[in-house]
């Protein structure tokens, strides 16, 4: 059981009411006495440490919190936390596999789609998203997917020619999936 | 038998980033991300007014609400003396308001509790007695002679003038003016505009009693410089102090100053004796911190009417909010505004500079350019544009008549810097032959016929990146120049620190690409560390495109010298004189028989094992570099744009990018560089911009009002490349990052009055958002100033 901040203080106050959640992240389900107003980037990353999940905007504009909600992309710093219960979210800590790393991954650092690195675990999310519909977008494709992800560093060109070049490998012949250290 | 260089990650390698490898798992380690034990969290409270007396601050149920611990007001700070604290630019800024409010989200307490949704509440128990004061928000108002006076907290201040300043020849170019055939005048307003990383500002600060010492992991793209002004402002010693600029999500420029936030978790953490984290979010990132541009000018060109410009007048009134807090070496008033015209060979030019205080937030950061250079471009090349229009000049060859020719260098500009090397003609033409100007101009002409609105807009410079060196450049008299340390271990592996700081530039890649160029130790042996004042060497860190003019070049300096020590371990090693040596990439060898060498990987082993008598062991050392001059990269961009004449949209059809920014160390970098710079330059031309109501209320406190570029509307990038080495740089480079910021907006927006050329309008002011262009269109008049905002709303 994960109690928020439980590791920093004692709850605020034992007026607090909290609510119990059950999550699925990255697989693993994770349960979590909860205040209902906490929202569910804050408990990824504050309650689970998955800090991977970032927030940058607060008005559901930048998409740095982006994470899969059952597969879908969703805003997380958006999105209370207590909405999630029995549901199954993926966070950037849970792209890659145990045998390495997941093509928009490999993708992103093979064609420079990121310099600061801020964006990117949640413009990396939004991809996968768009790749898990469609295996083979066009270039246009790629862009309106990430619409909803802003990045202030690359203009963008090298982000879809990442997701273009992940695709390329997802459904290219070579399926072999590099180790870690080969990226 | 030489080293390949490419392949061991040497210069002109695409080397793929290595700190990739942790930003792509979400590993990074940003400011959130840090938890300490027993950490606190601060919540600001901000003002909602712009101009207004603090009657009364009242936070009893604050502190009632159970988790907090500390509530800190400008009385708290006043009784410290920390409630004003210096700026980079000789004035004072309120660290929290204890008389008046100044503008629209201007600190005025802070509250610490256990978690920060406590925090959050609790600031909202705040109450603040505000009694409103008329707002001012643009220099007219400010300039009035019966204008309320913003800062009566500063003795000798009568009125809402920050500065005069001068800079030029101004006979010389009056006579210019008396001589010419014809004078093009035009004015213009550079908008507000926030550098607005993904990523806002924070901190955590730990202060430990037991030891005295004080630690801040903060969101600082010049953590020796911040370690500085806590020194002196907290009058704490430096020793003491411990900054760290862990993983940073974005800066250009807005993660420079040193923010009231910061300052107060420092102190919120030495009274609660424990941690204390501040995040800001964005609203409080965009109405508070550091902005850029804001200014107007009044321009005027003395041309021949072969297009040939004998001199230049400029005057510019700048609004630099509440607090005159500019970051830019401090003796520059309009910072180097005087750059503006240096690709140009002029006789003669002269510059009047008035700055104003506004109910409006401080900062005037370089946002992604060297100390206002952006404006001087901008305004530069809109200038020229103007003028061939008016002369009926072509607007490529206006500039081939005056760019400074190839064999001219060093150049005096028409304010008085010194450039030292370029091939602008070449620059232009590369470009111009890439779009197919000529073909471009006979497929404008035939969609005229037809109704359709094409333009393309040229826009050239060269700019000045790389500050200092140090005779001229400081800042509050801090020398601008930076240092780097190297270790080579025994088995040749090492590590190497810089006083820059990355926040996305990719230093732990180039910085190890540099040692591997000069010692041929390979890229992926040695790891860059940069942003911890405790073990990193002094730097004025990294903006103003400064770290590969100055940090890098530290780098190849400290390189060098550790290879002249390696030399004569070599000597001693190969048992022959020093001068006999000679040296390949990884390897010195006998001359009289080459196949006799050893490696620098052999040569750190002995440095450790076999160092000849009387040597000091060991492989390190470390390099201050003091830059020559500034480094004076060159650019030439076009844009091509179709104007929708019913409507004002207007969509970019190319964009062409020519950048000569020297020798190039990681091209893939280089390019990520420009297209991010293209990016913003688009975005302030097309929809980037904040302006204030008439009561001083910020619009453009969000992104739902602060419009950025999504990949959606963000054109793609065609790049090209030219060389000219920098002369005085140790590896022939020059300062890149900014260069598509600083030039690129003048390319759009020269597109679009290309594109409206038939109607008369000279001038639509950025951004043009397709109401101003369709206005423009259906009046046949220039759109001026800020976007107006309706007066009676409030």
């Amino acid at each position: 059981m994960t109690s928020l901040f439980n590791e920093v203080a004692p709850p605020a106050s034992d007026d607090v009411p909290t609510r119990r959640v059950t999550i699925t992240v990255n697989g693993e389900p994770r349960t979590a006495d909860i205040e209902p107003r906490l929202l569910l980037a804050h408990l990824l990353r504050q309650g689970l440490k998955l800090t991977g999940t970032h927030t940058g905007c607060d008005t559901t504009n930048c998409g740095a919190c982006t994470v899969l909600f059952d597969g879908r992309p969703v805003k997380s710093c958006t999105m209370l936390a207590v909405q999630a219960d029995g549901h199954e979210v993926t966070t950037v800590e849970g792209l890659a596999s145990p045998s390495g790393l997941h093509p928009v991954q490999e993708g992103f650092k093979d064609e420079h789609g990121l310099q600061c690195g801020f964006c990117t675990p949640g413009m990396m999310m939004a991809a996968k998203a768009l790749l898990d519909e469609n295996p083979s977008p066009t270039e246009d494709d790629v862009r309106w997917a990430l619409a909803g992800n802003l990045c202030r560093c690359t203009g963008y060109q090298n982000i879809v020619k990442a997701v273009l070049w992940a695709a390329e490998r997802l459904g290219g012949p070579d399926t072999e999936p590099e180790t870690e250290e080969a990226s | 038998m030489a080293i390949d260089e490419v392949k061991i990650g040497g210069m002109g390698a695409r080397q793929k980033r290595v700190e990739d490898n942790r930003f792509i798992r979400g590993k990074g380690n940003y400011v959130d991300d840090i938890v300490l034990p027993g950490m606190l969290h601060m919540e600001i409270l901000r003002s909602p007014l712009a101009h207004a007396r603090i009657r009364s601050i009242d936070v009893s149920k604050a502190w009632d609400i159970p988790g907090v611990r500390l509530v800190l007001t400008g009385e708290t700070l006043a009784a410290r003396n920390l409630a004003w604290m210096p700026t980079l630019s000789y004035d004072t800024q309120a660290v929290l308001a204890t008389d008046k409010v100044r503008f629209q989200g201007q600190e005025v307490a802070a509250v610490v509790a256990d978690d920060p949704y406590i925090a959050k509440d609790a600031v909202e128990a705040i109450i603040v007695d505000y009694e409103p004061l008329p707002a001012i928000v643009n220099p007219d108002q400010a300039m009035a002679p019966d204008a309320p006076l913003i800062r009566d907290d500063k003795a000798n201040q009568p009125d809402n003038k920050i500065f005069d300043w001068e800079v030029g020849d101004r006979e010389g170019t009056d006579r210019a003016f008396t001589e010419a055939d014809h004078v093009s005048t035009i004015e213009m307003h550079y908008p507000r505009s926030h550098p607005s990383p993904i990523e806002a500002c924070g901190s955590v600060a730990d202060f430990d009693r037991s030891t005295g010492k004080l630690t801040v992991y903060m969101t600082s793209q010049a953590p020796h410089i911040i370690r500085a002004a806590v020194a002196m402002v907290a009058e704490l010693p430096e020793h003491q102090i411990r900054i760290i600029s862990p993983d940073i999500g974005g800066g250009f420029g807005n993660k420079v100053p040193v923010y009231p936030g910061y300052v107060i978790s420092i102190l919120a953490s030495i009274l609660a004796e424990r941690p204390v984290k501040w995040i800001e979010d964005k609203t409080g990132n965009l109405i508070s911190t550091g902005f850029g541009r804001d200014v107007y000018l009044k321009g005027e060109l003395a041309l021949r009417k072969d297009g040939r410009i004998l001199g230049v007048r400029m005057h510019t009134t700048s609004d630099h909010g509440a607090f005159f807090s500019d970051a830019q070496p401090s003796k520059f008033k309009i910072g180097l505004m005087h750059s503006a015209f240096a690709c140009y060979d002029i006789p003669s030019a002269h510059l009047t500079a008035t700055g104003v205080y506004t109910n409006k937030a401080p900062g005037g950061v370089a946002y992604r350019c060297s100390f206002r250079v952006t404006e001087a471009m901008f305004f530069q090349e809109r200038m020229v544009h103007a003028a061939a229009d008016e002369l009926g000049l072509d607007q490529a060859e206006i500039r081939r008549v005056n760019f400074v020719r190839d064999d001219d260098f060093p150049h005096r500009t028409p304010f008085g810097f010194l450039t030292d090397s370029g091939q602008y003609t070449k620059c232009l033409d590369l470009g111009l032959a890439a779009i197919d100007y000529e073909g471009f101009r006979r497929e404008q002409a035939a969609a005229r016929e037809q109704g359709r609105l094409l333009g393309i807009g040229i826009s050239t410079m060269t700019e000045p990146l790389g500050a200092g060196n140090s005779r001229e450049y400081d800042i509050l008299g801090i020398k601008m120049f930076d240092a780097a340390e190297l270790r080579v271990h025994m088995t040749g592996r090492a590590i190497l620190r810089t006083g820059a700081k990355t926040q996305g530039q990719g230093h732990e890649t180039t910085w190890a690409q540099i040692v591997a160029h000069e010692l041929g130790i390979p890229a992926d042996d040695v790891v860059v560390e940069e942003g911890d004042t405790d073990t990193a060497p002094f730097g004025m860190g990294t903006y103003a495109s400064r770290s590969t003019p100055v940090a890098g070049a530290a780098v190849s300096m400290v390189a060098r010298k550790i290879r002249a020590k390696a030399r004569k371990i070599a000597a001693h090693l190969l048992e022959v004189s020093e001068e006999d040596i000679e040296w390949e990439l990884g390897r010195f060898y006998v001359r009289s028989a080459p196949d006799r060498g050893v490696t620098i990987q052999e040569c750190a082993m002995a440095a450790y094992s076999n160092v000849p008598d009387g040597m000091e062991p060991g492989l390190e050392n470390h390099a201050y570099y003091d830059p020559p001059n500034l480094t004076w990269p060159f650019a030439a961009y076009i844009v091509t744009v179709e104007v929708d004449p019913d409507t004002g949209v207007w969509d970019v059809l190319r964009v062409v990018a020519v950048d000569d920014c020297g020798v190039r160390i990681n091209p893939m970098i280089v390019e990520g560089q420009i297209m991010g710079g293209l990016t913003e330059a688009y975005a302030m031309a097309n929809m980037q911009f904040i302006t204030f109501d008439a009561d001083g209320n910020c619009v453009g406190s969000n992104y739902m009002d602060y419009l950025l570029p999504t990949a959606w509307e963000t054109p793609g990038f065609e790049l090209h490349e030219v060389v000219t080495p920098c002369p005085h740089h140790p590896i022939g480079a020059k300062g890149v990052g900014e260069c598509a910021t600083v030039g690129g907006p003048a390319a759009f927006v020269n597109a679009v009055m290309d594109a409206l050329k038939d109607t008369g309008v000279r001038n639509i002011d950025m951004p043009l958002l397709p109401d101003r262009v369709h206005q423009a269109l259906t009046t046949g008049q220039d759109v001026s100033g800020a976007p107006p905002v309706d007066p009676e709303a409030s």
